[in-house]
């Protein structure tokens, strides 16, 4: 009985994230076009709905409706398995995720996360190593040069930015002793912005670390250089068409979002508001479940918001100078950062 | 319900690895492989070994089959050519390494005197903790120096590898780039 109780559960939880994080990467999309657009001084997308609010449904539509081509060269298996790969991987690591309170449901759920474990933030990172696969398998299978091209530089840049992104978690592990998200965050709600890990656990050398390491893993501009036009025509997809090549948009919008996750997880409090105890806690049952939820989707927002800023402000880098910022700059400082953070709690 | 996962990710442990020998195709063979391995951090998880699990996840399926993945891409490996081996060793082949990994097994686990794991139950008996501080707590006290070796070791076959890699290109790398623009 219980077993099936907690099954059902997980299956709507599964199936309700699963939605709200499908709408949440369709209107990043939405987010991105209009501000891009408002940075480059033009309007962006207007015409579907109320300030074209309806565009990603015809966006999602019109993947749908397009013939979907696949190459004579192509080989089958691994190019019909690659953007799989690539948007489970995506979709994968929310599970994780804690979004509000721990509150108990009935039979001891968690309402606000699919699942509770030790291991919250490996499984993060393991899930992310695995999707460089849908990358690499998908320019490979592809039998064309650019792609190939794409996919090794894709692959080669998340190789070497997931160590620095790594190696600028260790710090909040160490203050945390866990690596439990829920308890990271719980750690940091007790005073709220004044005991937020980037302040008050002096991570703020690791939030800049990871803030670079996040754009070059979910290769965003300036990290962009997978999907160069100019050289590349397109990059790792581009033999892809219809809904394949839209899965791999979903990826990385979907991978956009679970990185502002982690770093409002790790760095910026979590669901707890930005004011701690000064705030009494609201008496409505029901806005008490979801203030939380607010501050976490505000806080995700502000982090997606940024990305879309710097995309429509930076150009893009090279390839050379990509390697170099990573090895050379990015990763020696998230060392010292390890270093300089073990000493201060050892001090104490 | 644990026996349930067991048998099926065991199943794909095993299909796994027979798919590895079957397939021609090297890149297949590597995607086989990580089946195999992440169907491995499964059973390690079912015994309770969460860290271990991950670990080999990250490790094993998330960087060292890229390489291997890596490789094979680049140099364009084709398909493999098999050579028909006589009949008679493959029906003694097969059975015999099966027995001989069997007394292999059996004696580490007399030999060492390892006991029993049960399927959904913590391999610790402290309670409260996890599986991550008794590990991390056992590997520097208790095992610390080869913990500390281990590591040497692997820098220096980083250095080895950079070495060897410089030693290659034969004039430095700075005055290489230098002249090359």
């Amino acid at each position: 009985m219980t077993i099936l109780v907690f099954f059902l559960w997980s299956l709507l939880k599964v199936a309700v994230v699963t939605v709200v994080m499908l709408l949440g990467i369709a209107y990043t999309v939405l987010l991105e076009r209009k501000l891009v657009g408002r940075i480059q001084n033009r309007w962006g997308p207007s015409r579907v709905g109320p300030f074209g609010l309806l565009q990603p449904l015809v966006d999602g539509a019109k993947s749908f409706l397009k013939e979907d081509i696949i190459p004579t060269g192509v080989y089958r298996p691994l190019y019909l398995l690659a953007p799989i790969l690539a948007l489970g991987c995506a979709l994968i690591s929310i599970a994780v995720v804690p979004f509000g309170e721990p509150n108990v449901g009935p039979g001891g759920i968690h309402f606000f996360q699919i699942s509770d474990i030790n291991i919250g933030l490996l499984v993060i990172l393991g899930v992310t190593s695995i999707g460089v696969y849908g990358i690499a398998l998908a320019g490979w299978s592809s039998n064309n040069k650019y792609s190939l091209l794409g996919s090794l530089r894709s692959s080669a840049q998340l190789i070497s930015y997931e160590l620095a992104l790594g190696l600028s978690l260790v710090g909040v592990v160490l203050q945390t002793g866990s690596l439990n998200l829920r308890v990271i965050v719980e750690k940091q709600a007790e005073k709220g912005i004044v005991t937020w890990n980037i302040f008050g656990g002096l991570q703020f050398v690791a939030f800049f670390i990871y803030l670079m390491a996040a754009f070059a893993e979910t290769n965003r501009s300036p990290f962009d250089l997978p999907e160069a036009e100019s050289e590349l025509t397109g990059g790792y997809h581009t033999e892809y068409s219809s809904m394949k090549f839209a899965m791999f948009f979903m990826a990385e919008y979907g991978n956009m979002i679970t990185v502002g996750c982690v770093a409002t997880l790790m760095f910026l409090g979590g669901w707890t508001s930005p004011m701690g105890d000064l705030m009494p806690p609201p008496q409505n049952i029901l806005v008490h479940a979801f203030f939380p939820i607010f501050w976490f989707v505000a806080k995700v927002f502000c982090f997606l918001f940024l990305y879309v800023w710097v995309r429509g402000t930076l150009p893009r880098f090279r390839y050379d100078q990509l390697m170099n910022f990573g090895w050379r700059y990015l990763m020696p400082l998230a060392m010292l950062n390890i270093l300089g953070t073990s000493l201060w709690l050892a001090y104490h | 319900m644990h026996l349930i996962l067991f048998f099926l990710f065991a199943g794909f442990c095993l299909a796994g690895a027979i798919n590895l020998l079957l397939q021609s195709h090297p890149i297949t063979s590597a995607l086989s492989l990580i089946v195999v391995m992440t169907s491995l951090a499964v059973l390690y998880l079912l015994l309770g070994a969460e860290f271990l699990a991950i670990a080999q996840v990250i490790v094993y399926a998330g960087a060292i089959m890229v390489l291997f993945t890596f490789v094979v891409m680049l140099l364009n490996a084709g398909r493999e050519e098999r050579t028909m081996g006589s009949r008679s060793a493959r029906a003694v082949g097969f059975p015999a390494v099966v027995a001989i990994l069997a007394v292999i097994a059996t004696v580490i686990l007399k030999a060492q005197g390892l006991g029993v794991a049960t399927l959904g139950e913590g391999l610790t008996d402290a309670s409260g903790k996890t599986n991550i501080e008794e590990l991390s707590s056992v590997l520097f006290t208790q095992l610390l120096l080869p913990f500390e070796v281990t590591s040497i070791l692997i820098l220096i076959a980083i250095l080895g590898a950079v070495a060897l890699a410089r030693h290659g290109s034969g004039e430095p790398q700075g005055n290489r780039e230098r002249t090359g623009k």
